[in-house]
């Protein structure tokens, strides 16, 4: 599990209590992972207190970089799948398994998707809700494949796909979006599930309405032009 | 400017844009960068393409001589570019020293617990 967090103490304690009870009763096998991303609270010692490995980076790298330290982790330490689990509260330990079974059905990377059945009520604004329209109508364009959610935090990777990302993550905001085009440019094979999400315990996303549409641009940007690149089924290693 | 000029220009930006993109697809480039100078080559492309515009703009200023005006916005923007990298700048620098110091507290961590395993008291440096 590699749930990066940043100044979560609030919500954490209670996400990683459940998150170890609901997956010790299914005997899923698993680590916690935190990824401390330069927290100003107690997010560190909470999560470790709560029996979860603590990475703690020196300085707020952002979710992206959060989780290359994550991605990087696992495939250092050998693992050979991983889940990423928002420190919020808002994903279902519950669901968990779902996403193990597509790993196991042959997938390389599984995103839990929001809109993929009427279980879920997720709200979100309407700025983000008619961009994620035209990002969720260019990806299928791109990758011939239909994703009914592009920004989902709530996804399995299995060893291909955590040796992809632990290089070539990116950084930037809405980074799954990007995520999503490299993993399909480099032919992995990717799937989704529906699955049903909470509300967020903890804080609000607070980026504004200009700020959104700048960064949904930029990223419109990036996907054409990563995903119209040529498909390199061998790619470098350092 | 003749015509010859307006699409030597316009050619020119094209190939910048050109030159951007093959930057982004190799990961060399942060978007936010990327998108700054297709920006630019477009508003560039745009003067060149409709020079009506850049004329009423530098009249509207009160300069009479358009290309004036133009290096005169041109001057202005780069100033800033350059405040803003070296903002960014700055805070890498800050960022790269943490790391460093970051790494020195490690090792020396690192140092103390190897010295604890092997039974005798950690060195008092290297």
């Amino acid at each position: 599990m590699i749930i990066p967090a940043f100044n979560e103490e609030g919500a954490l304690p209670g996400v990683l209590a459940e998150l170890r009870s609901v997956l010790e009763a299914r005997g899923i096998d698993h680590d916690a992972i935190v990824i401390d991303d330069g927290s100003e609270d107690a997010t560190a010692a909470i999560a470790a207190d709560a029996g979860a490995t603590v990475l703690r980076l020196p300085y707020n790298l952002g979710i992206g970089g959060a989780l290359r330290t994550g991605f990087r982790y696992a495939v250092s330490r050998g693992y050979r799948r991983a889940v990423q689990f928002d420190a919020d509260g808002q994903h279902d330990p519950e669901e968990i398994e779902g996403l193990l079974e597509a790993l196991d059905a042959g997938a390389d990377m599984v995103v839990g998707s929001r809109f993929g059945d009427e279980r879920s009520t997720y709200e979100v604004g309407s700025v983000r809700r008619s961009a994620m329209r035209v990002l969720r109508v260019t990806v299928r364009l791109l990758s011939g494949r239909v994703f009914t959610d592009t920004s989902s935090g709530f996804r399995g990777f299995n060893e291909r796909t955590l040796e992809l990302f632990a290089r070539v993550y990116p950084v930037d905001y809405m980074e799954s979006v990007e995520a999503l085009v490299i993993a399909c440019a480099s032919g992995l094979r990717v799937t989704e599930i529906p699955v049903a999400m909470r509300t967020r315990q903890h804080g609000l996303p607070t980026t504004r309405r200009w700020r959104l549409a700048y960064h949904y641009l930029r990223l419109l940007f990036v996907v054409l032009a990563t995903a119209t690149r040529r498909p390199r089924p061998t790619e470098v290693r350092p | 400017m003749t015509t010859q000029a307006h699409v030597f220009v316009v050619v020119v930006t094209l190939l910048a844009v050109a030159f951007v993109i093959r930057l982004v697809r190799r990961r060399q480039l942060r978007a936010k960068y990327a998108m700054l100078w297709v920006a630019v080559c477009a508003v560039i492309a745009f003067m060149a393409a409709v020079p009506s515009v850049p004329n009423r703009l530098a009249r509207g200023v009160g300069i009479f001589y358009q290309p004036a005006a133009f290096l005169f916005a041109a001057v202005v923007f780069l100033f800033l570019v350059v405040v803003h990298f070296s903002y960014e700048l700055s805070r890498l620098e800050e960022r790269s020293q943490v790391l460093a110091q970051e790494v020195a507290l490690l090792r020396r961590a690192l140092e103390e617990r190897r010295a604890e395993d092997d039974g005798v008291s950690a060195p008092p440096g290297t």
